[in-house]
């Protein structure tokens, strides 16, 4: 079934999924934002011994489709760790058969060996962050693995029997070239992936290249490069044959990565380790974002659910997302007016779709200035 | 009562920061009329506290006892505003007065405010005690400053008092020449009553409060009054003076100054510059009072919120009572909804007024360009006055403009700065004269609408702050003046309108279109921005759709994050407002016209 199928979505978002943080990093990379640190890599086992812990702790749920190990990068730790977690939420929950494993990995971690050993544990689905194949792009994102080497990587994923094969770019670095880009994509898309992420970089607070623009040393990505480059980029993955169902992300039919489709459906879901979310009976849930925080057992925050992070999830998935009293009352608004009139906000039977994906952002503002009744915000009755 | 000849009354006249608020506190430090003020903060625990803040924040005219050679003598401080755009309050001020001290900054010697101030006092007919202040300071050149102060008002250097509010020094010969110089006022304690009404505020407590200056007869509490203007009668409910603090008193006698409360609650129904008489036995000719004073200045004020347009009328309705100089007319703008056409004195009495609202009434404002008020001969031989741009009709014939008359005191380096700074905005120069060795005084007629938007900011940056701005109006003059409307997306946005002359209506269009270019957000569509004069498009910018908004991936479940960006985001929004399809932020409504317009 074509990833982008509404009933795909509608299955999404009934499937019990968990994620797993590994933060061990090599080093930081100078965009990322995520939960991660780097030097820490002695820690990897009493992380490992607390995430075992808190998959225990963990009421039970019911067989888990799909398992994500992100990070930071999971591909770094012994194999033998995550084995160890792997069998944790077995235990704990089971695994169905057939489930998605998936984790994401780095080129130059990656070698044969560790790619068999992981796929003997039961991983099935690899997502490498390749992000260019422009060596001066590399650089300037502070990768440290050399074009040759995603090839590699992926040579060795398929030889080892991984079923479904990821690779994540970066475009809109300002040292990127129109040019530049069109080769990652096309060379990528030679490689023939089963699924391609497709990220505009973002800068963000607190991150070295955040300091960087700011204090004037790099322009900023500009917004017209970035989206000449998502537009290029559609082309040229659309005519390889893979679908895009998500903003960012693509797929051959059959090999959507499901524990983020699940997400993106308003699935509920586990997420386990440091700074983790969970979404779990009408409740979001998040660990402590600091590790000696996390290992020391502090107890996560958390909040009720809300129905507009539904629809703003939804949003993103090129089946969209079923309306809802909310999503009836944006478009029944006079800013859901100006958006169809746009041609950025359109109605698939009982579903809203966002047809210019790169506007997502500009439709979910619009549904937090609504002025709903409180009834609206409750989580509606849809599963998606 | 008080005995006429006892009682002084003097208000302190100086240009900006040359030490008026000292020199007023000081006074009121050495006639104990401070530690009054000190004692006053136990006495309020035990009263109604915001019934007492009403009186004592607007405690204009303060009463000071003072002893000279064995005798009591009132003094009274009545309060005068400082800058340019009050002097039309400052004149209010003085009618109420027999003297006048003009301080002068020891260190910065005569600025134009204390050239206008002072002709304004002589013309009164005050009599002027000039003083030197800040001679603490190691800069100061009283010696100069004295015979600069000698050559404007005549007599000796000499005669000039020398002080330092800061230290306290020559203070007491301050008191002694009040005493000595200022006439005692005159006036028949027997003759029917006729008390000047020279300012007065709203209190929500008390209603109308009236600062009066009794001029013949004596005004008692209980009285029953007339306003001889409106011709209402009230009961004089109480009558007062303030040492700062209200005193009741039971009568004020020719010459005194108090505060009197008459029950009166509707703002409209007391009006400054009356002449409050007795209701029995009518004075017959009221005083002189005072001219309307007239708004030189407009603009649009209109609420961000819509439904607050009662709101903000109620607003300055209340404004207007303390603040009789401001003008307003219902107006309705295609963008900005309804609102309130305003007139002002100048530039600082708009901030003031807009700032009180907001603060004050937590009114949230949309600004528009400040104009001019024009008159405009129309196809059919008619004389109109317009106030905004968007009424200026397309047949009209010829329009004519407000001038000033500009009187700038600037030191001689800078004097080629602010020529170049006059002829751009059309100044035509009067004349020039030195004023010592080192300072020129340079007047200009200027056209007021070249003044209105930012020509004082641009007169302190090229001078580094040393000049001075004082100005009176001078009338029309026949102009070649367009009207250049801004389009956005094809509408004319009215608020934008501005009327310029012919042969800086291309700079005005592209300089605008470019400004709004800038601070108009992209929007889903692309926004083409304007300016025309008629049909005739004479700039174009246009500000691109926008492609792209995504702000950031959203994985691994982390939904909270994103969320609370969404919520910062939506409250960095709110002021914006919709003119026709496109988002406007209100600060462009203002932020437009602050441009470098030398």
């Amino acid at each position: 079934m074509s990833p982008d199928a509404p009933e795909l979505v509608d299955a999404a978002s009934r499937l019990r999924s968990a994620y797993v943080h590994i933060p061990f990093c090599a080093a930081v990379c100078p965009y990322c934002d995520f939960n991660v640190v780097s030097g820490a890599d002695h820690l990897s086992g009493s992380y490992v011994d607390r995430l075992v812990a808190e998959i225990g702790d963990e009421p039970r749920w019911g067989s888990l489709g799909a398992v994500f190990f992100g990070g930071g990068t999971p591909s770094r730790i012994d194999p033998g760790l995550l084995q160890r977690v792997l069998e944790a939420l077995a235990d704990r929950f089971g695994l169905e058969p057939g489930a998605e494993v998936s984790l994401e990995a780095n080129p130059e971690d990656w070698d044969p060996e560790r790619a068999a050993r992981l796929v003997e544990l039961g991983f099935d689905r690899v997502s490498f962050g390749a992000q260019s194949f422009d060596p001066q792009v590399l650089t300037a994102l502070g990768r440290r693995h050399e074009p040759t080497q995603i090839e590699e990587a992926v040579r060795a994923a398929r030889q080892a029997g991984f079923r479904s094969v990821n690779l994540d770019l970066i475009f809109g670095h300002p040292i990127e070239t129109l040019q530049s880009w069109e080769t990652t994509v096309a060379r990528a898309v030679e490689l023939e992936p089963d699924h391609l992420s497709t990220y505009a970089l973002t800068v963000e607070r607190g991150t070295a290249l955040g300091r960087w623009v700011s204090a004037g040393l790099l322009p900023p990505p500009d917004p017209d490069d970035q989206a000449d480059k998502w537009e290029v980029a559609q082309e040229i993955i659309g005519s390889a044959g893979l679908v895009r169902y998500e903003v960012s992300n693509s797929a051959r039919p059959g090999h959507h990565c499901r524990y983020n489709l699940a997400v993106w459906a308003g699935a509920e879901y586990l997420g386990f380790g440091a700074g983790a979310h969970s979404y779990r009976n009408g409740r979001r849930r998040r660990n402590p974002r600091r590790i000696d925080a996390y290992l020391r057992g502090l107890p996560p925050a958390e909040d009720p659910a809300d129905e507009r992070e539904r629809l703003m999830l939804g949003l993103r998935l090129a089946a969209g997302v079923r309306a809802g009293p909310l999503g009836e009352a944006l478009w029944d608004s006079p800013e859901g007016a100006r958006l169809r009139e746009a041609g950025v906000l359109a109605r698939r039977g009982d579903r809203l779709v966002v047809t210019r994906p790169l506007l997502t952002d500009h439709v979910v503002r619009a549904l937090w200035e609504l002025q709903p009744d409180q009834q609206a915000l409750a989580v509606s009755p849809y599963e998606c | 009562m008080l005995d006429p000849t006892r009682v002084r009354n003097f208000s302190i006249i100086a240009h900006i920061d040359h030490g008026k608020s000292t020199l007023a506190d000081r006074l009121l430090e050495r006639t104990g009329a401070l530690t009054q003020r000190e004692m006053r903060d136990q006495v309020l625990d035990s009263m109604d506290l915001e019934r007492e803040r009403g009186i004592t924040i607007k405690a204009q005219a303060v009463r000071l006892r003072y002893e000279a050679d064995g005798v009591d003598y009132v003094l009274n401080l009545i309060d005068t505003p400082g800058h340019v755009d009050f002097s039309y309050e400052v004149s209010r001020s003085l009618a109420a007065c027999e003297g006048a001290i003009l301080v002068v900054d020891a260190t910065q010697g005569i600025q134009a405010q204390t050239l206008a101030n002072a002709y304004l006092a002589i013309g009164a007919g005050l009599e002027v005690i000039p003083v030197v202040n800040k001679i603490d300071l190691p800069a100061a050149d009283p010696d100069a400053v004295a015979a600069e102060l000698a050559g404007i008002l005549g007599g000796s250097p000499d005669d000039v008092v020398r002080v330092s509010a800061k230290t306290g020094e020559g203070i007491d010969d301050l008191l002694k020449r009040i005493v000595a110089d200022v006439p005692p006022p005159s006036g028949d304690p027997d003759a029917p009553l006729r008390a000047l009404v020279f300012d007065s505020y709203y209190d929500s407590y008390r209603g109308v409060v009236c600062y009066v200056r009794v001029v013949d007869g004596r005004l008692s509490a209980g009285d029953r009054i007339r306003f001889m203007a409106t011709g209402e009668d009230h009961d004089a409910t109480e009558v007062g003076v303030l040492t700062p603090r209200a005193v009741e008193v039971p009568v004020l006698g020719p010459g005194e100054v108090g505060y009197l409360i008459t029950g009166v609650k509707e703002i409209q129904r007391v009006r400054v510059g009356d002449t409050v008489t007795a209701a029995d036995h009518p004075a017959s000719r009221p005083l002189p009072g005072y001219e309307e004073p007239k708004p030189m200045v407009f603009a649009g004020l209109f609420p961000a919120d819509g439904e607050e347009f009662e709101a903000l009328r109620e607003a300055l309705e209340k404004l207007k009572l303390n603040d009789s100089s401001l003008v307003f007319e219902p107006e309705t703008s295609r963008a900005l909804g309804f609102g309130f056409r305003c007139g002002f004195l100048g530039l600082l009495h708009m901030e003031i007024v807009k700032e009180r609202l907001e603060r004050e009434y937590g009114l949230d404002l949309v600004t528009t360009a400040p104009s001019v008020a024009y008159r405009v001969y129309t196809a059919d031989g008619r004389q109109i006055q317009i106030r905004s741009p968007q009424d200026l009709p397309d047949d009209h014939t010829s329009i004519e403009e407000p001038y000033i008359r500009a009187m700038i005191i600037t030191p001689v380096d800078y004097v080629g700065a602010v020529m170049d700074l006059a002829s751009a905005r059309r100044g035509e120069q009067v004349s020039m004269s030195y004023l010592g060795t080192d300072r020129v005084e340079l007047v200009y007629s200027l056209p007021l609408a070249e003044v209105v938007f930012d020509f004082f900011d641009q007169l302190k940056s090229r001078t580094r702050g040393y000049a001075s701005l004082d100005y009176e109006p001078e009338g029309y003059r026949p102009a070649r003046l367009v009207k250049v409307d801004i389009l956005l997306n094809g509408q004319p946005v009215d608020a934008f309108s501005a009327i310029v002359h012919v042969d800086r209506a291309y700079a005005y269009g592209r300089r605008m279109t470019a400004r709004l270019a800038e601070l108009i957000p992209r929007q889903l569509f692309d926004v083409p921005i304007q300016a025309a004069i008629g049909s005739r498009i004479i700039a174009r910018e246009t500000v691109k759709a926008k492609r792209k908004d995504v702000l950031a991936k959203c994985y691994g479940g982390d939904v909270t994050r994103k969320r609370k960006l969404l919520e910062r985001q939506k409250e960095g929004k709110k002021r914006m407002k919709m003119v026709g399809r496109v988002e406007v932020p209100q600060e462009a409504f203002v932020a437009a016209l602050k441009v470098d317009g030398g």
